[in-house]
C-alpha cells in the first residue's frame, strides 16, 4: 500500500497549549480513514494541518513522498487536497457558481469547468439545484453542494470534518450511502473526522482513535471495533460491556475467565492469573426465553432484566447475570417475548464474541 | 404656510424648467460627492479588509479608532483640512483651498472611516472557516481576499450608501474648504445655506428637494441591486 | 443566473462612478489662470452685486475670482494670515487698524449704503420716526423690547457695537438682547419670527423684505452709514498673495464703469439702488 500522506512527530500549539501531538500517522492511498474521538480530541486541528492550512509548530509531513515544509509547499499541496468543513460555508450565489468556485482558481476553460461542475452535481444527485440560490437550500442540500464543490476539483485527498453533523436522520442516512458510493467510484483517498460509531462502521476502512491531541490506536475498522486495545477505545467504539476478570485456565486458544465469581469462555492465549478486560459488543448477545437445547454459544447465563432503554430501532437492555451485560434486542422480538424490567431470561454469547484485553494493575 | 406652498411650487418650476444654475449645482454635487465616495471605497475597503484579515498587536485599538472615525464631525474635518491646505499650511503649495479638490479630500476623509468600519465589520462577520475553505479550494491569498470582498458585497453596498449619503448632505466641511464659489464649488448644501440666508426660501426649498430626490435615487438604485441578491 | 445580473449591476455602478471621476477631473481643471481669493462680507454676496460684477471682471482680466463670503471680522482674519488676496469689507475701525498693522495696503473707498433699524409694525418701543440711532436704541433698551444682534464679528455687528457705545448702553447679558451668530438674512428672519428689532444693511433688507413683514423704523442718521472699502493684502508680508490680481480687482472696483454699474444696481428690482458709488470721495463727505 502506498502512503499518500505521512505525518511524524507533529506538534501543534495554540496559545502555548499543546493541542496536537502525533507520533506517526499514515494515510493510505485510495482508502477511507476515519479519525474518531470525543470532541476536543484534536481531529479538526489535525485535518487542517493535513490540508496544508495550518503550519505545525514541529514535525514532518510528507505528501506523496515530498516533504511539506514551506508555505509554498503547503500552497502547492492545497491544489490537490481539499477540506470539507462541518458547516457548508457556501457563498451567497447560485449552486452552480459555488461548485465552480474551486475550478475557477485553476486555469480551466469554461467548458471544462461546466463539465466538472455537472459531473459533481450529478454525483450527489443535485443537478436540478444548479440555478438555485445557495441561501434557499435546506441543510442536507447545502451539505451536498459543499461536498460537490470539493469533489468537482477531483482532489487526490479529501478531508472531511464531521460531514454529517446537524443533519436530520433520514437526510444523513441517504447522504452516507451516496458519499460511500462516490468514494468507492472515484477512489479518492478520504480522511473523515467522525464521532459517531455507526457512521464510522459504514464508511471507514481504517480507523484512528484520538484523544486529547494524541493517537490512541490505529488499524482496520474491524480490528478497532472488535479488538480495542484499551478501555478508552473500547468505550468509544461502543463496546457496551467491559468486564474486569482474571484468566483461570488457558488451553490452546481457549480461556476460562472468572468474572465476579462466574466463569466465561473466551478465545485468547493469556496465561492463567493474568488480569484482563473482557469486551462484549451488545449486538453479539442473544436473549432467549428458555435455555436452548442445542447452541453453539459457549456462554449461557440466567439473567434478570434490570433496565430497558428504548433506542432508535431497538431496545437496549441492561442485564444482570451476576455481572452486568448490555444487550440489544429488536423491538419486535422484545414484544414477542413479552419482556419487561424484572423478567428473567437467558443471555448467551459465543466465546469468539468476547474480546479480551490485557489489564494492568 | 403660504411660504412653504409657494416655495414648493417655485421649487418644482425650477426643477422642471431645468434651470441651468440649479442643474449645474446638482451635477457638481454629484461629481464631488461621487468622486469622494469612490476614493473612500478604495481606501476604506482595502484597509478595512486588511485590518479584518490580519492579526497584529494593537488591532483592537486600531478598530476602535476606525469606529470613532465613523462619527467624525464634518466641521472638524473641514477645519483640519483648511489648516493643512491653506497658504501657510504644510500643503499650502498645492493651492487647492477653495477648490472642488479640497472638497473631495474633505468628503473622502469623512466617508472613508464609514466605508472602512463597515467593510471591516462585514469581513469579520463572515464565518471564520470560510477563509480556510476558500484557500483549501486552491485559491491564492489574493483570490481568497477577492472572494471574501465579493461575499460581503451587500454590507459594502450599505457602506457606499452610508458614505455617499453622509457626504452629499454634508455642509460644514464643504463650505469651509470649498468656499461656496458660484459655478465652481457651490454644491446643493452650501447653496441651500446661502439661499436661506438670503431669504430666497423658494430656491432653498428647490435645492433641498433635489438633495432629497438625489439621495432617494441613489438609495433606490443600490437597494435595487441589494434586492436582486434575494430572489423572492 | 440572478447573480449574473447583479454583478453586472455592480460593474455598471463602478463604470458610472469612474466616468464621474473622469468628468470631474476634466471640469475642475478649468481655472488655469491665476486665482484671486476675495474675502468679503455676506452682504455684498447676498445682495447679488458680486454675482453681477465678478463675471465682468473675470472677462476683462482673465483672473478667476474665488469669492469667500464671510463676516468682515473673519474676512480680515483671512487677510491677516495671507489666506486672501483682496478684501471688500465694511468695518472701518477694524480696517484702519488692519492697515496700520501692515497687513493691508491701499484702502480705497468703493461705495456705501446705509444701515437701518427695522422692527415689527406694532413697534412696542415707539422708535418710528426717531432720527438719531442712539436715541432709538435707548428707547428699545428702556422698553425692554427684544433686539436681535448678529453677534458674529461682522461689519454689521461692529457697527451695532459702536452704536450701543454711542448710546451709552451695554446690552450684553440683558434679557431683551439676543445674539443669533448668523448672517444678515438669517438674522432678519429670526427677528421677524420673534417680532424683535434689529440693525441691518439696507441692501439685504430690501432684497428679502417680501417675506419678512417688518418695517423700517429708523433711517438717515449719519452714524448709520455703511461704508465699503477695498483693501489689498500686503504682499510684502505675504509673498504668496496674488498682489497683481489684488491690484487689478481693486482698480476694477473703483473704475468708472464699475461705479456706474453700482449706481444702478437693484433699481429695476427694488425701485431704488442698493449701493451708492463713492470712489474718489472722502468718508467725511458721505451722507451730506
Amino acid at each position: 500500500m502506498n502512503n499518500i500522506l505521512t505525518v511524524q512527530n507533529l506538534i501543534v500549539r495554540r496559545g502555548g497549549v499543546k493541542v496536537l501531538d502525533i507520533g506517526a500517522l499514515n494515510v493510505q492511498e485510495s482508502r477511507i480513514l476515519a479519525l474518531i474521538g470525543p470532541n476536543g480530541a484534536g481531529k479538526s486541528t489535525l485535518l487542517l494541518t493535513m490540508a496544508g492550512l495550518l503550519k505545525p509548530d514541529q514535525g514532518e509531513m510528507c505528501y506523496k513522498n515530498r516533504p511539506v515544509k514551506s508555505s509554498a509547499d503547503r500552497s502547492r499541496m492545497r491544489k490537490s487536497v481539499c477540506v470539507v468543513f462541518q458547516e457548508p460555508l457556501l457563498l451567497n450565489t447560485t449552486v452552480y457558481k459555488n461548485v465552480a468556485l474551486g475550478l475557477k482558481f485553476r486555469s480551466l476553460t469554461n467548458g471544462e469547468i461546466r463539465k466538472n461542475v455537472e459531473d459533481a452535481l450529478d454525483y450527489f444527485g443535485i443537478s436540478s439545484l444548479a440555478g438555485r440560490s445557495a441561501k434557499t437550500l435546506s441543510g442536507g442540500e447545502s451539505k451536498r453542494v459543499s461536498l460537490a464543490r470539493a469533489f468537482a476539483l477531483k482532489p487526490e485527498l479529501i478531508l472531511m470534518d464531521e460531514a454529517f453533523n446537524s443533519l436530520d436522520p433520514p437526510t444523513r442516512e441517504t447522504l452516507i450511502d451516496d458519499l460511500r458510493h462516490v468514494l468507492e467510484e472515484t477512489k479518492i483517498t478520504a480522511v473523515l473526522a467522525l464521532h459517531d460509531r455507526e457512521e464510522t462502521l459504514r464508511l471507514a476502512q481504517d480507523v484512528t482513535v484520538m484523544s486529547e491531541g494524541r493517537l490512541i490506536q490505529s488499524g482496520a475498522t474491524a480490528q478497532i471495533f472488535n479488538q480495542p486495545d484499551s478501555e478508552f477505545v473500547a468505550n468509544f467504539v461502543g463496546t457496551e460491556t467491559i468486564l474486569e476478570g482474571t484468566v483461570k485456565k488457558s488451553n490452546a486458544g481457549l480461556m476460562e475467565i472468572s468474572i465476579a465469581g462466574k466463569t466465561i469462555e473466551a478465545m485468547g492465549n493469556y496465561p492463567p492469573g493474568q488480569d484482563v478486560y473482557c469486551c462484549i459488543r451488545p449486538e453479539n448477545i442473544t436473549v432467549l426465553q428458555d435455555t436452548p437445547e442445542k447452541t453453539s454459544a459457549r456462554n449461557t447465563f440466567k439473567a434478570r432484566i434490570q433496565k430497558i432503554v428504548r433506542q432508535a430501532f431497538f431496545y437496549k437492555m441492561i442485564l444482570d447475570c451476576g455481572f452486568p451485560v448490555v444487550a440489544y434486542v429488536t423491538v419486535s422480538s422484545c414484544d414477542d417475548l413479552g419482556l419487561c424490567e424484572g423478567s428473567t431470561i437467558i443471555a448467551s454469547f459465543k466465546a469468539t464474541a468476547v474480546h479480551v484485553m490485557k489489564r494492568e494493575k | 404656510m403660504e411660504l412653504i406652498v409657494q416655495g414648493i411650487i417655485k421649487a418644482f418650476q425650477l426643477i422642471f424648467s431645468f434651470d441651468p444654475e440649479v442643474l449645474g449645482i446638482t451635477w457638481l454635487s454629484l461629481k464631488i460627492s461621487g468622486t469622494a465616495t469612490f476614493i473612500s471605497l478604495f481606501i476604506g475597503v482595502s484597509i478595512g479588509t486588511l485590518v479584518a484579515l490580519t492579526n497584529f498587536p494593537g488591532k483592537r485599538i486600531v478598530i476602535s479608532i476606525i469606529n470613532t472615525g465613523m462619527g467624525l464631525p464634518p466641521v472638524v474635518v473641514g477645519l483640519f483640512v483648511t489648516i493643512i491646505i491653506w497658504r501657510s499650511g504644510p500643503l499650502g503649495f498645492l493651492e487647492i483651498l477653495y477648490t472642488p479638490y479640497a472638497m473631495i479630500i474633505a468628503q473622502a476623509i469623512i466617508a472613508t472611516p464609514i466605508v472602512m468600519g463597515i467593510s471591516l465589520a462585514s469581513i469579520q462577520n463572515l464565518p471564520p472557516n470560510l477563509r480556510l475553505q476558500i484557500l483549501s479550494l486552491g485559491a491564492s491569498r489574493m483570490q481568497m481576499v477577492w472572494v471574501l470582498i465579493k461575499e460581503s458585497r451587500l454590507p459594502l453596498l450599505a457602506a457606499v450608501m452610508a458614505g455617499f449619503g453622509g457626504v452629499i448632505s454634508e455642509v460644514g466641511a464643504s463650505i469651509m474648504v470649498g468656499g461656496n464659489i458660484k459655478g465652481y464649488s457651490r454644491v446643493l448644501t452650501t447653496a441651500t445655506v446661502m439661499e436661506t440666508g438670503k431669504g430666497n426660501f423658494d430656491i432653498a426649498i428647490a435645492l433641498g428637494i433635489i438633495l432629497l430626490l438625489l439621495a432617494f435615487l441613489v438609495n433606490l438604485l443600490l437597494t435595487q441591486i441589494q434586492q436582486r441578491q434575494h430572489p423572492r | 443566473m440572478k447573480m449574473f445580473r447583479s454583478s453586472q449591476w455592480i460593474v455598471a455602478l463602478i463604470i458610472v462612478t469612474a466616468l464621474v471621476v473622469l468628468g470631474a477631473t476634466g471640469v475642475f481643471a478649468a481655472p488655469k489662470q491665476r486665482n484671486i481669493i476675495l474675502a468679503t462680507t455676506t452682504s455684498t454676496q447676498d445682495s447679488g452685486l458680486l454675482d453681477k460684477l465678478i463675471p465682468i471682471f473675470e472677462k476683462e482680466t482673465g483672473y478667476f475670482v474665488k469669492t469667500i463670503a464671510v463676516g468682515s471680522g473673519q474676512a480680515m482674519k483671512m487677510g491677516e494670515k495671507g489666506e486672501a488676496d483682496v478684501m471688500l469689507v465694511h468695518s472701518p475701525d477694524a480696517e484702519k487698524k488692519f492697515v496700520e498693522q501692515g497687513y493691508g495696503i491701499k484702502r480705497r473707498l468703493v461705495m456705501h449704503n446705509d444701515f437701518i433699524i427695522v422692527g415689527p409694525g406694532a413697534d412696542p418701543a415707539k422708535i418710528k420716526g426717531v432720527k438719531s440711532s442712539a436715541d432709538a436704541l435707548k428707547k428699545i433698551a428702556s422698553a425692554n423690547a427684544l433686539f436681535m444682534s448678529r453677534g458674529d464679528n461682522s461689519g454689521t455687528h461692529a457697527k451695532e457695537k459702536t452704536l450701543w457705545k454711542k448710546a451709552g448702553i451695554n446690552p450684553d447679558g440683558q434679557k431683551w438682547f439676543q445674539e443669533t451668530g448668523l448672517g444678515m438674512g438669517q438674522t432678519l428672519n429670526v427677528a421677524a419670527e420673534k417680532k424683535g428689532y434689529t440693525l441691518t444693511d439696507r441692501g439685504t433688507y430690501l432684497a428679502i423684505q417680501k417675506n419678512l413683514g417688518m418695517e423700517i423704523l429708523t433711517e438717515g442718521d449719519a452714524a448709520l452709514l455703511n461704508i465699503y472699502h477695498v483693501i489689498e493684502v500686503n504682499s510684502a508680508k505675504w509673498p504668496k498673495a496674488n498682489a497683481e490680481g489684488a491690484k487689478a480687482f481693486s482698480d476694477f472696483m473703483v473704475s468708472k464703469s464699475t461705479q456706474n454699474i453700482i449706481k444702478t444696481f437693484g433699481v429695476d428690482q427694488y425701485g431704488s439702488p442698493l449701493f451708492f458709488p463713492d470712489a474718489g470721495k472722502k468718508v467725511e463727505d458721505l451722507g451730506k
